[in-house]
């Protein structure tokens, strides 16, 4: 086995543990948590791949932001601390019967297409440098759009989430 | 090693997202599962660019990551205000669109 194969295998095991754990666990806070652990595993994972400013943004975006929001959601709700008890739904074979089933499929179709295909040993080139330039050359208008995106998504939350402006009418038929 | 490997885990991990977001009643653990997916499929299109030698996979996956911020934002948002109505964060109490 080479470095690559160990490390992947290790990261692999890692990402999905944790990832089973989120979806196991009975405590809302630890499930937060172990999202951390398979978000953390994954930026290892991207470094594994060459994709260093992938793997970065990875930490700073998902382990740094967004788990911190979800974290602050799970407050603010007053999630009980501790286990609770009626977390899962109550189709819950059902439910892990399908995901075993779609499981299985698409392993089997990723497997018998990319099985065989061969990544190139030198160096992908993923670093802040590539991509910055790769960014502002070929994809400006994505990148644009997004910031649109982003601004719009702002100003959306702070509407959704002030009640003073935008429900004066329906306050009053609502409750 | 091929990239088999890679989108195999990535399959997988997409599946245990689902999984979860098909058995859990908390709002904020389906948006973690959901989360979940999304790191899925960016590992899918970061192999996919490891195995052609060259940038989009990776750019795309940068793209997922902002988008999957914003619809954080805007979803916790909404949890928030059906939580302030409601006093619950339950998926099946917020059943008013399902008739």
């Amino acid at each position: 086995m080479t470095g690559q194969e160990i490390v992947f295998a290790l990261l692999g095991a890692v990402a999905v543990g944790s990832g089973i754990m989120v979806v196991t666990t009975r405590q809302l806070v630890h499930a937060a948590l172990w999202l951390v652990l398979s978000f953390g595993a994954l930026a290892g994972m991207y470094l594994v791949l060459t994709a260093e400013f992938v793997a970065w943004v990875q930490v700073l975006i998902y382990v740094g932001a967004i788990v911190v929001l979800l974290l602050f959601g799970i407050m603010l709700t007053r999630a009980p601390i501790g286990t609770a008890p009626d977390l899962d739904s109550g189709n819950r074979w059902i439910a892990a019967a399908v995901a075993v089933a779609t499981a299985a499929l698409l392993v089997t179709v990723v497997v018998m297409g990319f099985g065989d295909a061969k990544m190139p040993l030198e160096a992908g080139g993923g670093s802040a440098e590539a991509l910055g330039s790769a960014v502002f050359r070929t994809w400006v208008l994505p990148f644009e759009v997004l910031s649109v995106l982003l601004l719009s998504a702002l100003v959306g939350a702070i509407v959704l989430s002030r009640t003073d402006i935008g429900g004066a009418r329906s306050r009053g038929k609502g409750d | 090693m091929s990239p088999g490997h890679y989108l195999a885990l990535s399959a997988i991990l997409f599946t245990i997202g689902a999984l979860g977001v098909l058995v859990r009643r908390n709002a904020i653990v389906v948006f973690m599962c959901i989360e979940l997916m999304l790191n899925a499929t960016n590992l899918a299109f970061v192999s996919f660019s490891r195995m052609h030698g060259n940038l989009d996979g990776q750019i795309i996956a940068f793209f997922v990551m902002v988008v999957a911020a914003a619809e954080v934002v805007v979803g916790l948002a909404i949890i928030m205000t059906i939580f302030r109505t409601r006093r619950s964060s339950s998926v099946d109490d917020v059943n008013l669109l399902k008739y």
